[in-house]
């Protein structure tokens, strides 16, 4: 889906070879450094990481890496392979929704003073089957999970209410059924 | 083997250096310093094969390393300290990466309690060469050392070919070493043997495709040379009777003096090669990365044509040019596969066209009115006998080197393609020499260039390298000039070498023999007294020509139709495509 870039143009022009939603897993190394020389690849051709997820393997020796990244299509296939082709990076694919299930969570601090707002912000929460993980006098902490689009629907209803701060984790992905992530 | 007692005797250092020696390195170019002195130590103390040279800056080193490496295949070790020691290689490093260059750069470190903290020669050279190597390593444990070492010489030598830069603190070095010199290495992520494993389906798809040609010309690189497929290339190109072009670096892949060969193709390659490009039907890749110097605007290039491409390294697939057909893998390998699925032809018609364009665009130049580079080199080619292993910088001088030393055999063009790095023929030229001390190598040089690694003069007298080194002097940094004459109307900004040394006496001061050439007529006798001279290093200054241009030539991104074969009579448009 094709969305607006902002540029120092004052009428700022679709951009449809730019592009959003692509995610990457990669299976690497656990050794310092790789991380760099994997965005050193991504920042040298001028695309953007959005979101990005590192941890252990369940070998320890390896690391799991999932890149939410937004750029020309084109270009990226290139960019996977020069990734697969860093002696620290054991494979690099790019997943859709249909190929894996795709997942993250927030945490969203809201403002939530008198009783009113509170049970509203909590039947919001409900209907998105999050749950709160901290309730303070003047705030309360809650957590939504699940695909990022479902992510950003609940923040846009939440966002008539006063929201504090929200933390994201990036994408984490699985292939579905034999293929490997 | 050693015994685990004799084994415990020995630091860090120690065990590498015995590691590298066991590796067959043959050749340790470097400058040694501080964080550097175990391993300078072990050099001593460690009985190996191993042979040092000392060069006058690190640069040097990594350009007689790569010398050393085009010249045999294999690699050489480069061996300097922390900090500015290992700042100083970067330029020669990315000269090895962008052509494809085995290289094991070794570099002293600060302690590792220090790392982080600005100690004194501090550099974080992990960090600052991971783009320009092929691989890199910061050794944090002594008994890492022997795997590391055996991990960045399979590295650099199988697959796509590359330098490996392994950075060693002086803790790490120093330290003892408790661990097994034979470790097995550990590469889960890197598996070349797959270059051998070629998918049959594109084989079979490309010889459908050369098979429906007509009009087709092999376009051979570098990466036919690394996979040594000589043998097969001309096997081809005869049966299919297909003219044959090569890259900068391809030069020599396929006999240049051959009735099918077109030469260099590209920004300032053969017009008859340029011509073939265009009006052909299918332009056969075999192991080039189509740089942009050969294919100029992209979107033009086989325009009318079919594109097979065969080339080890996936990520160059659709990289520049997208190809009807990838074949990903070994050149030699695929050309093997290929040989029996194509059908012999004869293309008279085809091949006697583009000898019209060889008849009526020759590569040519005037003898009188001064003395211009290309009789120089066209001079030496001749002496020679196209024998010579001739290395250049880069510039006007390297273009019609290309353009008239004629190479028929693979390793004996040494030139930096990828990074233009100028100051690389001298010393790569050294690096030659040690490699093949019984051939003729020739380095050829700008004035510019030259004198950006002039220092190494000593390195090799010293040594007693009989390098002919050939300043092709024009007081000028003449490609620049001719570009601001072309497209900047001739407004000369920084291109004038006012102050030029008497490169004569400065061969002399460094104890090495000089000739002066400054008149057509003195050409070939002077060249020869420089050639029959082989009791060291001589350098033969040549007074050229100030303002000659390099032709043909297609202005950077330019398509290769626009291929301008004489002065332009017209004002030109700056160049936007490319550099």
């Amino acid at each position: 889906m094709a969305r607006l870039i902002t540029t120092t143009d004052k009428k700022p022009k679709p951009r449809p070879d730019i592009v959003d939603g692509h995610t990457l897993s990669m299976y690497v190394n656990n050794k310092p450094g790789v991380l760099m020389r994997i965005c050193q690849i991504f920042a040298r051709r001028a695309y953007n990481i959005d979101s990005l997820v590192v941890s252990q393997g369940r070998d320890p020796r390896f690391s799991r890496l999932t890149l939410g990244i937004s750029g020309d299509p084109a270009g990226l296939t290139q960019i996977i392979l020069q990734c697969d082709k860093l002696i620290d990076v054991i494979h690099c694919f790019e997943h859709t929704p249909e190929d894996a299930v795709v997942r993250e969570l927030a945490l969203i601090k809201i403002k939530a003073e008198n009783a009113e707002r509170r049970t509203e912000i909590l039947q919001i929460v409900e209907h998105f089957g999050g749950k709160t993980v901290d309730f303070g006098e003047a705030s309360i902490i809650i957590r939504i999970e699940g695909a990022s689009d479902k992510v950003d629907a609940s923040i846009r209803l939440l966002n008539n209410y006063d929201i504090v701060e929200t933390v994201r984790t990036g994408k984490v992905v699985m292939a579905r059924g034999e293929q490997v992530t | 083997m050693a015994s685990k007692k004799k084994q415990q005797e020995l630091d860090g250092a120690q065990a590498l250096i015995m590691t590298l020696s066991s590796l067959g390195i043959e050749y340790v170019f470097g400058y040694s310093g501080g964080a550097a002195l175990p391993i300078f130590d072990a050099l001593e103390t460690v009985k190996s094969n191993i042979k040092f040279v000392l060069t006058r800056h690190e640069q040097g080193a990594t350009h007689m390393a790569d010398g050393y490496a085009r010249a045999t295949g294999k690699p050489a070790v480069v061996l300097v300290t922390s900090g500015p020691g290992a700042g100083n290689t970067i330029t020669g490093i990315m000269t090895a990466q962008m052509d494809s260059v085995p290289m094991i750069i070794v570099t002293g470190q600060q302690v590792t309690w220090m790392l982080g903290k600005d100690a004194f020669q501090e550099a974080d050279i992990f960090g600052i060469t991971i783009p320009i190597v092929k691989h890199n390593y910061l050794v944090r444990e002594t008994n890492e050392l022997p795997r590391v070492a055996r991990e960045a010489f399979h590295i650099a030598t199988t697959g796509r070919p590359g330098p490996v830069l392994i950075d060693v603190p002086k803790n790490v070095s120093q330290s003892p070493f408790t661990g097994d010199l034979e470790c097995e290495i550990d590469l889960p992520g890197y598996k070349p043997e797959k270059g051998f494993d070629i998918d049959s389906a594109s084989i079979e798809e490309a010889a459908r495709l050369i098979n429906l040609a007509k009009k087709p010309v092999i376009l051979a690189g570098h990466g036919a040379m690394l996979s040594g497929a000589e043998r097969e290339l001309m096997e081809i190109a005869t049966k299919l009777d297909c003219p044959v072009t090569s890259t900068l670096l391809g030069k020599g892949v396929f006999p240049e003096t051959h009735s099918l060969s077109l030469g260099m193709l590209g920004m300032h390659g053969t017009a008859y090669a340029n011509k073939a490009i265009c009006e052909c039907d299918l332009i056969f890749n075999i192991g080039s990365r189509f740089d942009d110097r050969i294919i100029g605007q992209a979107d033009k290039f086989g325009a009318n044509a079919k594109i097979i491409h065969i080339d080890l390294d996936i990520s160059e697939m659709g990289k520049m040019i997208v190809a009807d057909v990838e074949v990903v893998g070994d050149a030699k390998t695929a050309l093997r596969q290929l040989i029996p699925l194509v059908e012999k032809r004869k293309r008279p018609e085809w091949n006697e066209h583009l000898n019209g364009y060889k008849k009526k665009y020759p590569l040519a130049y005037k003898k009188q009115g001064g003395l211009r580079m290309q009789h120089v080199l066209d001079e030496i080619n001749d002496l020679t006998g196209g024998n010579a292993i001739i290395t250049t910088d880069v510039g006007q001088h390297q273009m019609w080197a290309a353009q008239f030393c004629t190479n028929d055999e693979s390793f004996k063009w040494i030139s930096s393609g990828g990074a233009g790095t100028m100051g690389f023929g001298f010393p790569a030229a050294i690096g030659a020499q040690f490699a093949c001390p019984d051939e003729t190598v020739i380095a050829v040089c700008g004035d510019g260039g030259f004198q950006m690694t002039l220092c190494e003069l000593a390195t090799a007298v010293i040594h007693k390298l009989p390098v002919k080194i050939l300043v092709l002097n024009n007081h000028y940094l003449g490609m620049v000039r001719q570009w601001q004459e072309l497209f900047f109307d001739n407004r000369e900004s920084g291109v004038d070498l006012i102050g030029n040394p008497d490169f004569v006496k400065l061969a002399e001061a460094y104890g090495c023999k000089g000739i002066n050439i400054k008149r057509p007529a003195d050409v070939r006798k002077k060249l020869q007294e420089a050639l029959d001279y082989n009791e060291g290093p001589v350098l033969i200054n040549v007074e050229c020509i100030k303002t000659e241009n390099v032709f043909p030539m297609i202005p950077a991104g330019a398509a290769l139709e626009d291929m301008l074969t004489e002065p332009p009579k017209y004002k030109m448009a700056k160049p936007v495509g490319s550099t």
